[in-house]
Order: C-alpha cells, then sequence, then structure tokens
C-alpha cells in the first residue's frame, strides 16, 4: 500500500485525497495548518483551513479561495478523511490528520505544548505516522512556565518606568505579539501597538478573540501623551526613526532563541524574554510518545540530530526537507 | 553566588556602558572584600587553577542531563560555549543555597586536590544547589573564558567611582602579575603603598586606524613616522636585575621569548620599552614565523633558532626609575634612540626606525612599499603627545595598507555557533584549478546581517550534499575575499594559507567564471608571501 502522505518537492502530498497540506509551491489544493508566512503561501487554486485560521490569512493573503472547517470536524477529499486538531501554535492553528485505509498520519505543522490561554489548546492525536517540526530540538531548550515569563516582563515594564525609559517589546506580529499582549498587566500602563502589530490585532479582535485594550502608534500620536507606556513592535522597527519618536528606550525581544546567550547578545537588546510558540525540547518529546506514533518524520529545525536521537531512542524517524523556517531570530512574520 | 549572578546578569544584558558601570561600582561598595578581590581577578582573566577537565564535565553533564553524550557534543557547538551548555541541559536544582563568591572558589580549589569521585561528587552537588545563572558561572570559573564585556576602561571606572582614586592609576595597579592569594583587596584598590611590582607594566597606548589620507593631521613637522610592524606588541619590563615581556593583552610571555633574557646586559635597570616583538633575521622575517613562536609557552632550540625574536622599540615609558609618560614622544624618542643605536648587533634589541618626510605625500608614497619593508603600513604619532593609556583617538594614529582581495567561489556552507546558530556563516571558498575548483581559505566575517540571511535561505536551497554539518553547495556565488598576508603551508590542499580571511564583497556581478585562480593565488605567493 502507497503511503497516506508523501514528501515532494512542493510539500506533503496525499495521492488518496489529491491534495497538499502547507506547500511551497503553487498547487491546486491546499490544506494548511495555520496562517504563517512558510506555512500559508499564496498562488494556490484552492485553500482548507480552520474557521478560527481563515481571518488571519484573508488578511495576509488576500483574495484566496478558502473553505473553512471545524476543528474536529472530519471531511471526505478523495478517498482520504480529513480533520484538524488544535496544535496551541498561534489562534486557529491545526494538527491535520488524515486517514486512508485504516492508516492514520498527522501532519502537526508548528505546535506546543502549554496552554497559552489564547490559542486552543493542543490536542495529542494518536496515530501510526506523525510528521513533526524540530525548531527547537535540543535539549538545550527548554522552556519557562508562561506565567514566570509575564512576571519578568513586569519587572522590567516597571523598571523601565522608574529609570524613565520606554520598553520596547519586539516580537512577530502574529501569534507571539498578541499572546504578549494577555500577559502583559494592563494596570502597570497603556499598551502602544505598532501598525503590523495591531492590523492583526484587528483581525484577531473582529474574530472575537479578547485582548487588552491598546493604541495604535500613528505619525500623529504623542507618547507623552501615555507616560509610563509600554510598546509592542515588529523588531524590524527597532532601531528606526519610528521608533525614535519614543526618546530613550529599552530594547526587548521575546523569543525561544533568546534562551542562548550569543543570540541575546547578538540582538544587542537590553532584555531577551525566553517564550517560544514552538514545542521545547520535552514538549517535543511529550507530543510525539502521546501519538503512539512509531514513524516519525522531522521537518524544519535541528533535523538531523533530532532524528538521530528519536532513532536512539526506539522510534523509526527519518528527515524530511521541507522548505518551512521555524521561528526565526530575525523579523521575518513565521 | 546570587549577589556575583546579579551582577553578572546586570552586565550580561545591557550594551549601553552606563549601566554596566552603576552595576559593578555598586557591586564594589556592597560585595565582601574577599568577592570583590575575586570579581576583578575573574573579570581580568585570572580564574582559579582548573579542578576538572572539560571531557569530565561533559561527561557528568550528560549523564544528570539524563541524555545521551553525542547528543551533549551535538548541542554544544550550536550553544557556542561549554558552560553554558552545561547550565542549559541540567534539570532545575533540588537544593537551596546562598553562599559567597569566595565560598565558592574555595570549593572549586578544595575539589582540585580530591580524588575523582569525590570531585564528580561534589560537582553534582553544586550543579544541585545553583540556579541557571550561577550554575553558569561556576562552570565558568572550571573552564575559563569570561567573556563578557567587561573592558579594562569599564572596570577601572567602577573601581575609581568605588575607591575615589583615579582610573590611570587603578589601570596600573590592576595590571602585573598579582593573584587573590597573594594580595588583598584592599593593597590591590585602596592601601596608599601598595607593594611595588617589579614586573609591572604600564598600560599600553593604541593608535586608531586613520581611514583618511593624513593631510588633515595637519604640518608635517609636527608628526613622527615610521614602519607599522607586522609583529606582537611588547612591554619589557627591566627592574631589580630582571626583564619582564608583556603582551597588549597583559599576558605574560617572560617565558616564551628566551632572547630578551640579554637585555639586562645592554639596557639599565629601570627601564621600561614599548615596542613589536619581530621574528628577525637580517630583517624582520614575517608573521608566519613568528606565528610558530606565539603558541609555544616553551621554545625548543631548533626553533630558537629558525626564528630568532628581538624587539623593534619604539617608545620609552619609564627610563631611570621614572615614568616618562607626560613627556613628550619626541623627547622619550631622543632618548630611546641615544640609548638603542649605539647597542652591539648581538643585543636583541633595535631601533624602529624613523620614516622621514617633508611632505604627506611622501609618507603616502612610503606607505605603499610597507609590504616590501614586511610591514602593515605606516604609523604616524604626533610629536610633543604623552603616552596615554589605551585607545585614544588623536595623537597615534595607524594607517594600514588596503588589504590583499582575491576573488573566489562559495562551496562549503556550515551554520555558525552560538550567536549566530542559526544562520550559515562559516564559509569555505575555492579557486580555480583547470576546470576544478580547489578549496583555498575559510572566512566567517564581513558579511552584513541582511546578506548571511540572504545566503542561508540560498544554502538551504541548493545543498548538494551534507557532510555532518557541513553542506556542499551549488557553485554559483562569487565574493571578494580580502586578507591581510598570504604563505606557504603543507597543511592545505592548496599549499596555501591566509591570514585574517574575510569576505570583502558579495560579488553578485561576477560570474563563476571570473573567479581567480590557483595560478594567481601562486603569484601574490611570489610577490608578497
Ligand atoms: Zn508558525
Ligand atoms: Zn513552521
Amino acid at each position: 500500500m502507497d503511503p497516506v502522505l508523501s514528501f515532494t518537492d512542493r510539500g506533503i502530498y496525499c495521492a488518496a485525497g489529491d491534495f497538499y497540506i502547507d506547500p511551497w509551491r503553487p498547487v491546486d489544493r491546499a490544506l494548511i495548518t495555520h496562517g504563517h508566512a512558510d506555512h500559508a503561501r499564496s498562488g494556490h487554486g484552492a485553500y482548507l483551513a480552520t474557521r478560527a485560521a481563515a481571518p488571519v490569512m484573508r488578511h495576509r493573503l488576500g483574495d484566496i479561495a478558502l473553505d473553512e472547517i471545524d476543528f474536529g470536524e472530519r471531511r471526505m477529499i478523495g478517498g482520504a478523511a480529513v480533520s484538524f486538531h488544535p496544535a496551541s501554535h498561534v489562534p486557529g492553528s491545526a494538527q491535520i490528520r488524515v486517514e486512508v485505509g485504516g492508516q492514520v498520519w498527522v501532519a502537526s505543522g508548528d505546535y506546543k505544548i502549554e496552554n497559552d490561554g489564547l490559542s486552543e489548546p493542543f490536542e495529542p492525536v494518536p496515530c501510526h505516522h506523525f510528521i513533526t517540526e524540530s525548531t527547537f530540538g535540543l535539549p538545550v531548550f527548554t522552556w519557562a512556565p508562561q506565567a514566570d515569563i509575564a512576571a519578568q516582563i513586569d519587572t522590567w515594564w516597571a523598571d523601565c518606568q522608574t529609570s524613565g525609559r520606554t520598553p520596547l517589546l519586539g516580537a512577530y506580529a502574529l501569534g507571539k505579539a498578541q499572546r504578549l499582549l494577555t500577559m502583559l498587566n494592563p494596570d502597570r500602563g497603556p499598551i502602544l501597538t505598532h501598525g503590523a502589530v495591531e492590523n492583526t490585532n484587528e483581525v484577531l479582535r473582529a474574530q472575537g478573540l479578547t485582548l487588552p485594550p491598546t493604541h495604535r502608534v500613528t505619525p500623529d500620536l504623542a507618547p507623552k501623551e501615555y507616560p509610563g507606556a509600554l510598546v509592542l513592535a515588529t523588531p524590524s522597527a527597532f532601531g528606526t526613526p519610528w521608533a525614535r519618536r519614543f526618546g530613550p528606550v529599552s530594547t526587548a525581544f521575546a523569543s525561544g532563541w533568546m534562551r542562548l546567550r550569543g543570540v541575546r547578545r547578538r540582538r544587542a537588546a537590553d532584555r531577551g524574554f525566553v517564550i517560544s510558540d514552538h514545542a521545547d525540547w520535552t514538549g517535543l518529546l511529550s507530543a510525539i510518545k502521546e501519538t503512539g506514533a512509531e514513524n516519525i518524520y522531522v521537518t524544519h529545525g535541528y533535523t538531523d540530530i533530532f532524528t538521530k536521537y528519536l532513532n536512539s531512542a526506539g522510534y523509526t524517524a527519518a528527515v524530511v526537507s521541507t522548505e518551512y523556517e521555524g521561528e526565526v531570530v530575525e523579523e521575518t512574520d513565521t | 553566588m546570587k549577589r556575583f549572578a546579579d551582577l553578572f546578569t546586570l552586565i550580561d544584558q545591557t550594551t549601553r556602558t552606563n549601566p554596566k558601570v552603576d552595576a559593578l561600582a555598586a557591586y564594589f561598595r556592597d560585595a565582601p572584600d574577599e568577592d570583590k578581590l575575586w570579581c576583578i581577578a575573574i573579570f581580568t582573566g585570572r580564574r582559579p587553577k582548573r579542578a576538572v577537565t572539560t571531557t569530565r564535565l561533559r561527561e557528568w553533564a550528560a549523564e544528570r542531563a539524563g541524555i545521551p553524550l553525542w547528543l551533549f557534543e551535538e548541542s554544544y557547538p550550536i550553544v557556542g560555549d561549554l558552560a553554558e551548555t552545561i547550565a542549559l541541559i541540567l534539570p532545575p536544582p533540588a537544593q537551596r543555597s546562598d553562599q559567597s563568591l569566595s565560598y565558592w572558589i574555595t570549593y572549586l580549589r578544595e575539589m582540585a586536590a580530591m580524588p575523582e569521585e569525590g570531585r564528580k561528587a561534589a560537582v553534582l552537588d553544586a550543579w544541585d544547589r545553583l540556579q541557571a545563572t550561577e550554575r553558569f558561572l561556576f562552570n565558568k570559573l572550571i573552564t575559563g573564558g569570561f567573556r563578557i564585556g567587561v573592558s579594562q576602561k569599564l572596570m577601572t571606572r567602577a573601581l575609581s567611582r568605588a575607591s575615589g582614586r583615579e582610573e590611570p592609576e587603578l589601570a596600573h595597579r590592576l595590571m602585573g602579575d598579582w593573584s587573590p592569594d597573594t594580595i588583598s583587596y584592599h593593597d590591590l584598590v585602596e592601601a596608599e603603598d601598595a607593594a611595588a611590582d617589579l614586573s609591572r607594566p604600564y598600560p599600553f597606548y593604541l593608535a586608531y586606524a586613520l581611514e583618511q589620507p593624513p593631510k588633515d593631521l595637519g604640518a608635517p613637522a609636527d608628526w613622527h613616522a615610521e614602519w607599522k610592524w607586522d609583529g606582537i606588541r611588547g612591554q619589557i619590563v627591566l627592574r631589580g636585575g630582571v626583564h619582564h615581556v608583556w603582551s597588549r593583552g597583559e599576558e605574560l610571555m617572560t617565558d616564551r621569548f628566551p632572547e630578551f633574557a640579554r637585555l639586562t646586559d645592554f639596557i639599565p635597570d629601570n627601564t621600561v620599552l614599548d615596542g613589536e616583538i619581530l621574528a628577525w633575521r637580517d630583517g624582520p622575517m614575517g608573521f608566519n614565523a613568528l606565528q610558530k613562536r606565539i603558541g609555544r609557552k616553551t621554545v625548543p632550540a631548533k626553533l630558537l633558532k629558525d626564528a630568532p625574536v628581538l624587539l623593534y622599540a619604539y617608545d620609552l615609558l619609564e627610563w631611570d626609575g621614572k615614568d616618562m609618560r607626560a613627556q613628550p614622544f619626541g623627547d622619550r624618542r631622543r632618548i630611546l634612540c641615544d640609548l638603542v643605536t649605539p647597542l652591539s648587533d648581538t643585543a636583541p634589541i633595535r631601533l624602529s626606525p624613523e620614516i622621514p618626510f617633508d611632505t604627506w605625500q611622501t609618507i603616502e608614497t612610503a606607505r605603499l612599499t610597507a609590504r616590501e619593508e614586511s610591514a602593515e603600513g605606516v604609523m604616524l604619532k604626533r610629536r610633543d603627545s604623552p603616552y596615554l593609556a589605551g585607545r585614544k583617538k588623536g595623537d597615534w594614529w595607524k594607517w594600514k595598507l588596503d588589504p590583499l582581495t582575491v576573488d573566489a567561489v562559495l562551496i562549503y556552507a556550515q551554520q555558525g555557533h552560538g550567536r549566530r546558530a542559526n544562520l550559515f556563516t562559516d564559509f569555505t571558498f575555492a579557486v580555480w584549478k583547470g576546470n576544478d575548483l580547489v578549496p583555498f581559505t575559510k572566512a566567517y566575517s564581513g558579511l552584513t546581517d541582511e546578506e548571511f540571511r540572504k545566503i542561508t535561505a540560498w544554502v538551504r536551497k541548493n545543498t548538494l550534499q551534507r557532510f555532518g554539518p557541513v553542506r556542499q553547495v551549488r557553485p554559483e556565488h562569487v565574493f571578494e575575499i580580502a586578507f591581510e598576508g598570504i604563505h606557504e603551508s603543507p597543511r592545505h590542499k592548496s599549499g596555501i594559507a591566509l591570514r585574517f580571511p574575510r569576505m570583502a564583497r558579495w560579488r553578485h556581478d561576477k560570474p563563476l567564471a571570473e573567479a581567480n585562480s590557483l595560478d594567481d593565488l601562486h603569484q601574490l605567493l611570489d610577490t608578497y608571501g
């Protein structure tokens, strides 16, 4: 019997249903795990994504032929039974389960295990074959609970208020930025947002997600009228004329890469908060274990090392090369 | 240790100087004297004797983390730092402790005398008692290499703020051959009459690079010119009938260069000389010859014969026991000249010759011939300038030759370490030999972040083959490689090695076929090797 999913130079392909999952070259029919740029690309004939992921995809990709599906809803595409299950990566992100002739495969896209209170909580999906990312697939990457990081950020914000600097916090516009918003203490002060962040906020608020009040930074916004404010921006705004309006700033990045001192220092920010929407080492291992799968396919990240480890731990694991990018340290929105 | 860890975190997390000085000064005001002393020692590169080998540390850490050793070894280059890798993979500590920095240093020293089983138990116990940053620092105390952006200047500024003493004086006090065992914090920093230290050098004065032609510097007559030698900057201290040789990095190199023992026969006691240490036989032999000497703490007789060194003296910092640094350079130079010129050829010292010039044009022309003199360029020193401490703009300029360049093809790429863990930054370049591409150099630096990102994306899509962490990529991109020197090297496939190679430019405009050839490199070797 042919494998349910195969790996082609266009993306992950299902022959029984004649569709691709997160393809990186234009195809007729694409199932999309989530709206980040390396997973949801433009140019496909037809798209299928979760109802919760759809608004962001339309916002990013414009007028696309997008069909929506609920979490847990089962749908037949050709000879394949397909369903989407929460991946807890960003709001609306899904693992895609594909069943053909009793064989179950799950393509998990990007995922994390911790419940961030904003994305739909991660749901382990039993399967025979599991496709996993490995962005942080090294034992040096382990995350502290979200509440600890929230406390660190609040302390930094308070320190900034004492020293008269504006805290400038950098994060991806989609997902990380909104997660950080829910972690901020709204009693500490006003929250100003860069346009790229606020655009996504609007999309997510419109679909019913609760975010704290924010103020969009426009050319005529006077920072003086928001004393003690924190500014949430994409990292690409750092050091630009846009950022200069806030006077002396204290910069911070929020990313899993901040776990490494070398990366922290390279970004030359005043602070690095270790927080990621990707699973850490223990998260990856527990997720894989819970699927019960014996065959593991490892995509973007430390694929070679992680695969070698899985094989030594008794799985049948293989590296799959894709064009997904994981959590880039730099500013692109993935 | 918590106080020291907090200090470390404050210094490490900011790129601004003032908060660093504030944090250090506060530490020097509040911490116990013993901890202060060790703090200075650590940040100036002094550390307790290594109690455990790094091999054992890796094994014990992997074992405690419950991961196979190979996985630890794979993680280490990605993190880029052993102490950090260990701190990151260990499970959280089960015990609590708040002992001082000095306590842990004593702990480490006592460990050194234990049998291996005892050392292992002690290390595991320490890991289980220390929080993440404290653990990292504990590991650093074992492995050494605290590179955390505390320059000597920062240190002296903070000490000055805490002690009320002048910065240059503190800089002088911190140099030399002290260790926390031989001195107290009070004697090192505060005591009115610190024990005179015969070996103590002066802080080096460092030149700024000249970016524009020198005509903006004013009248040529106000300036002194000499070659910028391609050796090791060194300071030779002659006091109490003995000599000490210091490198610019404040490393004592006396044993590495036994030739200078004979200086005491030629130069009077209570003299301190600044100059360039060069491998020399009827003239400077080039840096490659000197390189062989640098790596060795003790020198075999053959090497002493093959690559003898001497000092090209260019400044006089102490004369007859008197600190000369406030005197004008011209006066210092005159005494130096009278001292060195009459000496016999067997003395391991020469005067770094002056390049006479009346017009800036003369010196511009002279500079272009620097390679023929085995020099890297010219130095310009204001005749009335004092000898300052550190890198100061205005009186001393180095005007280096433009680097040599070749256009080469990118053929292998490897991910960076540590700070560049997820970019491809380590590249191997090749030149043509007939229809083949022969690798001849690696290069790591010179591109902008944006370019590194671009080439990283390209490498991901154009990998032909993987050899462990190394990817062979499609030969497609040409880069201009700049370097400071070229010499023969039997260890390299191409037979050639470059000095300080870096990527000067990404030559998008150059087709593959127009990259340089091995013959071109051999021509450069014949001219400059
Ligand atoms: Zn993603
Ligand atoms: Zn991804």
